[in-house]
């Protein structure tokens, strides 16, 4: 398969201006005040997206994502390096900024189309797929000043996922509109991948990444940190969140606690459904700590099955090794594999302070013909 | 390329064309791009001038009205008070205005247009100066129904154009496109970082309209104090002298008249020149004009990196 974005060593630098003189009066009377400040967003990031990938891009605020996105999309120019891309793009960013508000509905599909590089005969073909799917066809002829900042950012979206992009392009867009809406939303990315078009997904929630993408690259302070596996990235996003949380909250406490090992008294992870488990934790601290301990499950699509509360389990670490037992009376999964991550919060279960994503992997096997992840138990009659 | 229907597999990408997003693409890049991006232009145009009449009555009928009441001014001014004596100083005075109306509206329009639309430029990837272009392109718009309205009005009142001159219309056509596309797209950009431009523009285009032989005559009242000192190239060096000229040649027609103030005395109106002559100056302003739109188009490439931190 081709490569349809081919990231190569692309660095971004903003200048910051701290006096802004803009006036031509300003400028004359102070030619060189005001200083400007010179922010990398971006440090000689590179990376290769195949056609028909699902890519995330993750990181926390200010990491340089939206910059490294604005980028491939062509918004802004990188200071150095190149991006090069094969095929149509459509970018799900800033819904709707394309939009006429003084033009109707109608108008301004075919103009956003035009800016997305669609001729009016392509968005003829699909104009009312583009008018069912954003569900305001008895608005399609109003100014769109008149709009609800929901009907807005629907019909934008409508536009964008209908044009069929080779490559699409979403930027934590999928908090518009209601739950029905975003689940139509998802929907439609799903049915994209599918279809084996590209996707670019950036966020900086990590299961939206685990449900959507194959791979993740995980951007820090402009820094290309890792780039794999959505499960190996995550752990690497996690664990620097970590480092950071314990920079900022508790520096004191960076290091002093990790998670050494998660084993079963069987020394094997491989379990009946229904059947129950028992799995003996590690934890080793340099000082005393107390705090809660929380444990996540994920099926290898990257649905999360369960995460304990995080308020709920209150540890009182003591200096030294720690054992955490953990049961779990009936493992109520069907078949597959899951992976478990387990950690340590604050006590208000805020900041992570111990971390350690897979931790281990639950080979679940059931000898029903039941599907899914999860056994309900269910006894089904006729009455 | 066609639009896949949904549900079916994706086509393959493997020979699809390779854009590159860089820092400074090249100048023959960027030409390339914003033609391939001309039914965003022709979109932009149409929703420009959609806006603009969107909510009155008479709508695209004003494009003609404000132009008709600058024209019945000047006449009035020119014509009945001052007495300056031209003939038929309607169609002379009309000829001039289409033109200079056209550069006017264009640089008036585009010049803070990127600094307006920063919404736009900041989130939506085109070619930046398309919106410089389009509000160019709705001028000539507005130049084709006026000067629709003088070829009607001229026909109207039985004048007959020199026919001869007709082929020089769309070089000198080309020349004004070309030459106010220039101007717009570097001024757009300029605009962002010295946001006084917009206002001095609209100063600089007053004393333009004046140095433009619109609603006076360059052989009568200029020319001659010019070559007294061989100076007369000076003046044509606004490229808009020349392309008011030969429209004015074509549609006015005459060089010389006769005065109607004082009978008997004769005016020079319009340069002597050959029909030769008007050809060569003007491909040679084209000329000139289409190496402006390249330097335009790569000073406003040289501006626009650093737009984002600006807007």
């Amino acid at each position: 398969m081709a490569s349809v974005i081919d990231v190569e060593d692309v660095s971004k630098q903003f200048k910051i201006h701290h006096e802004r003189h803009q006036s031509l009066k300003e400028r004359l009377l102070h030619p060189h005040s005001g200083s400007t400040e010179v922010f990398n967003a971006l440090s000689r990031v590179s990376f290769t997206v195949s056609q028909g990938e699902t890519v995330g891009i993750v990181g926390q605020n200010g990491s340089g994502k939206s910059t490294l996105l604005k980028c491939i999309c062509g918004v802004l120019k990188p200071t150095s390096g190149e991006i090069r891309l094969r095929g149509s793009l459509a970018a799900l960013l800033e819904l709707g900024a394309g939009f006429q508000t003084e033009l109707s509905g109608r108008d301004n599909v075919y103009l956003y189309g035009a800016m997305l590089g669609f001729s009016r005969r392509m968005v003829d073909a699909i104009f009312e797929d583009i008018v069912a799917f954003s569900e305001i066809e008895q608005f399609i002829d109003t100014q769109v000043k008149f709009y609800s900042s929901g009907m807005y950012v629907r019909l934008a979206f409508a536009v964008a996922v209908n044009v069929n992009p080779d490559i699409l392009v979403v930027d934590e867009v999928l908090a518009v509109g209601d739950e029905r809406f975003q689940a139509k939303c998802l929907d439609r990315i799903r049915r994209f991948k599918e279809e084996g078009r590209t996707i670019l997904f950036v966020t900086h929630n990590a299961d939206q990444v685990r449900a959507l993408c194959d791979r993740a690259v995980v951007l820090d302070r402009g820094d290309m940190i890792a780039d794999g596996p959505t499960q190996d990235s995550l752990r690497i996003f996690r664990e620097h969140l970590l480092v950071d949380a314990v920079e900022h909250d508790a520096a004191h406490l960076l290091g002093t606690i990790t998670i050494d090992s998660v084993t079963t008294p069987e020394g094997t992870f491989e379990i009946q459904s229904g059947s129950s488990l028992h799995l003996d934790v590690v934890v080793s601290a340099k000082t005393a700590y107390s705090g809660n301990f929380v444990l996540e499950l994920f099926a290898r699509n990257g649905t999360l099955v369960s995460r304990s509360d995080i308020q709920a389990s209150p540890v009182n670490l003591v200096p030294g090794r720690n054992r955490i037992g953990i049961d779990m009376a009936q493992v109520p999964l069907l078949d597959g594999l899951y992976d478990l991550n387990v950690g340590v919060l604050d006590q208000r279960g805020h900041t992570v302070i111990a971390w350690s994503e897979k931790a281990a992997s639950i080979q679940v096997a059931s000898n029903g013909r039941a599907g899914g992840i999860v056994e309900l138990g269910a006894s089904i009659r006729q009455e | 390329m066609g639009v896949p229907s949904a549900g079916q597999l994706h086509h393959s990408l493997d020979d699809a064309p390779v854009r590159v997003v860089s820092a400074r693409p090249t100048l023959s890049t960027r030409l390339k791009n914003l033609w391939s991006r001309r039914e965003l232009l022709q979109q932009l145009i149409f929703s420009d001038i959609r806006i603009k009449y969107k909510s009155s009555t008479l709508g695209l009928l004003w494009s003609m009205i404000a132009p008709a009441f600058t024209l019945g001014v000047y006449y009035l001014v020119f014509s009945v008070f001052l007495r300056n004596g031209i003939p038929n100083f309607v169609i002379y005075l009309f000829s001039g205005l289409v033109v200079w109306n056209m550069f006017q509206n264009s640089i008036n329009t585009a010049t803070g247009v990127i600094v307006d639309r920063a919404a736009l430029v900041k989130k939506v990837s085109f070619p930046r100066e398309i919106l410089a272009l389009s509000n160019v392109g709705a001028a000539v718009v507005y130049f084709a129904i006026q000067l629709a309205v003088l070829v009607i009005f001229v026909a109207a009142v039985g004048h007959v154009p020199a026919w001869r001159f007709l082929w020089i219309l769309p070089i000198s056509f080309l020349a004004l496109y070309f030459f106010t596309s220039a101007l717009a797209i570097v001024m757009s950009a300029v605009n962002v970082y010295l946001r006084d431009m917009k206002h001095l523009m609209e100063v600089l285009l007053q004393l333009w309209f004046w140095l433009t032989p619109v609603v006076y005559s360059y052989e009568h009242s200029i020319a001659p104090h010019l070559s007294r000192h061989g100076l007369s190239l000076i003046y044509f060096l606004n490229p808009i002298t020349l392309i008011v000229v030969t429209f004015q040649r074509v549609f006015y027609v005459n060089t010389v008249v006769t005065s109607t103030v004082a009978p008997f005395s004769r005016l020079d109106i319009l340069p002597t020149w050959s029909f030769t002559k008007f050809l060569d100056l003007n491909l040679g302003l084209l000329g000139i004009t289409l190496v402006l739109f390249i330097v335009a188009e790569a000073i406003f490439g040289r501006l626009e990196g650093n737009f984002e931190s600006e807007l």
